[in-house]
């Protein structure tokens, strides 16, 4: 594919890598934010080209991992309990709740789709009016434009049939957690590059200053996230701490200001809890007053109701603010695989754990 | 999905709906009356041959020839939607069955063919399957010797399932088997892959896709008996259906006790099938080709296998994709990057993803 | 996170009072709303997202920062 291929170019990203670890004078620690950063460089096995110099941590950056269990154990409850239709993204579906994950409310006969996008969700609910449909929303400032534009096209065409779950988190609040963290060991952050290309840059800029670590807003390919780890250490040399783009191509200062203004219209920043975090001050978004019809917390109350059992062994929230590693847990592998996950990093192919389990297993492939 | 907007030959405005003597009732499915008429009427039409001509309990066969074996196999098939781009459920049913008597080695001598019909099918969409099947058995040369129809109740089926059962005679000397692939075999694929997942992906949940997409749906007998014939010396051979090649490279390597080392940048994938990935976050490697094969054989003979599979229409796209190395049972991919990296199979089949 | 995919528009519709586009991804065709690209043009690079384009891209610049890479003038000191 045209824009992609062309990332992916094997002589080009040798090249910055050896650019990376030539320039690189001591050892740094750089994080990537995304889970998408997460799946190509465990996919590439990027690190192993920059070891020497270069410690990945890969970061929080994984909507399905910090949905906390609550969300999910009441979109479980909607689907079980209202003769509802639940909709939500295809990552979801393995994401372990209180009493196990959406297949298996799907096997107790709740009505579960897997929809490509948000606006698909509005669209089933505008052929089943005689139908509830609800869609589990969930995702970064990259997902909230299609959820804001879902939500705006309902309320435009009056259905009253058209619910959202709203797990909406912010990147900017987990950065400046993870930075301030007084077990931080990250010299710099690859910020998630779809993030910046809707947000912008400018949130950043307060927390490089103050944490003193370069973010650099880099793209997903191969040749992206070295040329942006080349970058993070250029400037952590010269000791610089600037906000910097990578990802020329998609991110402008101001990022997309249409998407930024649907947003807007329909969302409001609020504190947000994060599974295995624990509550961002801002961390999230909610619906504004003016859409709290289709807020299914609202239109169920009964769906307030839920008991939530994490699992006492699950070390998520170390493993997501990069204090731990997900081979140290002591739970990894054996009591939690991706096959029977005990939290939500285990599950997503972005998950920190589950990108460990599945592409390095063995450190042995080398 | 009893009354699917699948019937073509029902979708006149003439003639709205099937009035209820055109669809599947239980009657269909009792033994006599309906049952008998729907066998007459709709089966027999499209398989007649002399073992079902019998009309017996089952079919009788003449043994193969001396020092052949004999080889079975069974499969069903539960594809939704049941008409998809290259090809339905009947189809699918005759070759998914054919080709894995061919990955024994085997040269087919009857299929059986066992029908589980929802309540309330249109019987004009039954006659598309029946003709399918039909037609791809008659193509390969195959008589539908024996069968059987049941009739659930509307709600409980999924329109149509099928299940066929191939009976083939694998000759004298040849072996083709797990076991038998070595450290220093060469692994090839006979063409690009991942060609049906994505393309009844493309019609499936809403994905809405508009693209040149087909399933690779293909009967493999000819493009195997041609390799055989030319290189005797293949070890194994293996369809990577359901789970795609990922899935079938880690059952080989489990059976081998080897390691399978993949080559990620020699990967057939065409352009569409990428995309079409791309946009799902679904790697190909685990989506199923329905007409291609990965074989292992000495590494010596390799360069000749793959000429002798693109000289043929079936074969075209051959090429090697990796080798097997001594080591722990299991399979590696060597990047685009040259970095090396597990292969583990995802739990389940694959979904859409946004992240 | 956020799995987005560079695609070109071929065509503008209106459905619904939806502003959309079809986009064609590698030989792949499928409708994605441009809600968020109000004013973006048949021809156009955008990249995609769950449904909507979050941004147009930049396609000469993706050209000349490769070029600049590879020939190791993209700035770098």
């Amino acid at each position: 594919m045209k824009l992609v291929d062309e990332f992916r170019d094997p002589a080009l990203a040798r090249a910055l890598a050896a650019r990376v670890v030539a320039r690189a004078t001591r050892p740094w620690t750089v994080m990537e934010v995304c889970g998408g950063q997460t799946h190509a460089i465990v996919a590439h096995a990027l690190d192993a080209l920059v070891a020497e110099r270069i410690a990945l941590l890969h970061g929080p950056g994984c909507p399905v991992c910090v949905t906390p269990l609550e969300t999910l154990d009441r979109a479980q409850r909607f689907a079980l309990d209202g003769g509802g239709i639940l909709c939500t993204f295809g990552d979801m579906l393995r994401v372990p709740g209180s009493a196990g994950d959406l297949f298996a409310a799907r096997a107790r006969g709740a009505d579960v789709r897997v929809v490509y996008a948000p606006l698909d969700a509005a669209r089933l609910a505008a052929r089943t009016p005689e139908r509830p449909v609800c869609f589990l929303a969930v995702g970064f400032e990259t997902t909230a434009p299609a959820v804001a534009v879902a939500a705006r096209w309902a309320r435009q065409q009056r259905l009253d049939n058209f619910f959202l779950l709203v797990s909406h988190v912010r990147v900017p609040p987990a950065l400046e957690a993870i930075a301030g963290a007084p077990d931080a060991r990250v010299d710099a952050f690859l910020a998630a590059g779809h993030v910046c290309t809707v947000m912008g840059t400018a949130e950043y800029e307060p927390i490089a200053r103050r944490f003193r670590k370069p973010i650099v807003a880099t793209g997903f390919e191969p040749v992206d996230i070295l040329h942006g780890l080349a970058l993070a250490v250029e400037q952590l040399e010269r000791g610089e701490a600037r906000v910097e783009v990578q990802y020329e191509r998609a991110v402008r200062p101001g990022g997309n200001p249409a998407a930024r203004a649907l947003v807007d219209e329909v969302f409001e920043v609020a504190d947000r809890a994060w599974r295995g975090v624990g509550v961002l001050p801002r961390g999230g978004l909610v619906l504004r007053a003016a859409y709290a019809a289709l807020d299914a917390e609202r239109a169920f109350p009964a769906l307030a109701d839920v008991a939530v059992a994490e699992s006492p062994e699950c070390r998520a929230g170390e493993v997501l603010r990069g204090a731990l590693r997900p081979p140290d847990c002591p739970a990894y592998g054996r009591r939690c695989t991706p096959e029977h996950p005990l939290g939500a990093p285990m599950v997503s192919s972005e998950g920190a754990c589950a990108a460990y389990f599945r592409f390095r297993a063995a450190e042995s492939a080398a | 999905m009893s009354d699917a907007p699948d019937t073509g030959a029902l979708a006149s405005p003439s003639c709205p709906a099937p009035a209820e003597a055109d669809r599947v009732t239980l009657a269909h499915g009792a033994g006599a009356g309906a049952s008998a008429r729907l066998f007459e009427e709709r089966v027999w039409p499209a398989f007649a041959n002399a073992a079902l001509g019998a009309r017996h309990d089952g079919a009788v066969l003449a043994a193969p020839a001396d020092g052949a074996r004999l080889a079975v196999t069974t499969d069903s098939f539960v594809v939704r939607p049941l008409f998809f781009p290259g090809g339905d459920i009947g189809r699918l049913a005759v070759h998914g069955t054919l080709n894995d008597l061919a990955m024994c080695g085997a040269r087919p001598l009857a299929l059986t063919c066992a029908l589980v019909l929802e309540e309330g099918l249109p019987l004009a969409t039954l006659s598309r399957v029946i003709a399918s099947i039909g037609a791809a058995a008659a193509a390969a040369g195959v008589p539908v010797v024996t069968g059987d129809t049941k009739v659930v109740e509307r709600g409980k089926g999924d329109g149509v399932y099928v299940n066929t059962t191939g009976v083939g005679a694998v000759p004298a000397g040849r072996s083709l088997l797990p076991a038998r692939v070595a450290p220093g075999d060469a692994l090839l694929v006979s063409g690009p892959l991942a060609e049906h997942g994505a393309a009844v992906l493309s019609v499936r949940e809403d994905v809405g896709f508009e693209g040149a997409f087909a399933s690779d749906c293909t009967w493999l007998g000819p493009l195997v008996e041609t390799l055989l014939e030319a290189v005797p010396s293949v070890h194994c051979l293996r369809d990577p259906t359901r789970g795609g090649l990922g899935a079938a490279l880690h059952e080989i390597a489990a059976a081998a006790g080897a390691e399978i080392e993949l080559d990620e940048a020699a990967l057939p994938v065409r352009e569409p099938v990428a995309a079409a990935c791309e946009l799902l976050g679904i790697d190909p490697l685990f989506l199923a080709s329905e007409g291609r094969f990965a074989a292992w054989l000495p590494e010596a003979d390799a360069e000749r296998a793959l000429a002798v599979l693109r000289a043929h229409p079936d074969g075209a796209g051959a090429v090697r994709v990796g080798r097997v190395a001594a080591g722990r049972a299991r399979v590696v991919v060597r990047s685009r990057m040259g970095t090396r990296r597990l292969l583990v199979l995802p739990s389940g089949d694959p979904l859409p993803r946004i992240c | 996170m956020c799995l987005a995919v560079p695609g070109r528009v071929c065509e503008r519709h209106e459905e619904a009072g939806l502003r959309l586009a079809t986009v064609d991804f590698g030989g792949v065709r499928k409708r994605v709303c441009v809600e968020t690209l109000p004013d973006v043009a048949v021809g156009a690079w955008v990249l995609v997202h769950a449904g909507i384009a979050l941004q147009e891209i930049d396609a000469a610049a993706a050209a000349e920062s490769l070029r600049a890479l590879a020939a190791g003038t993209d700035g770098a000191p």
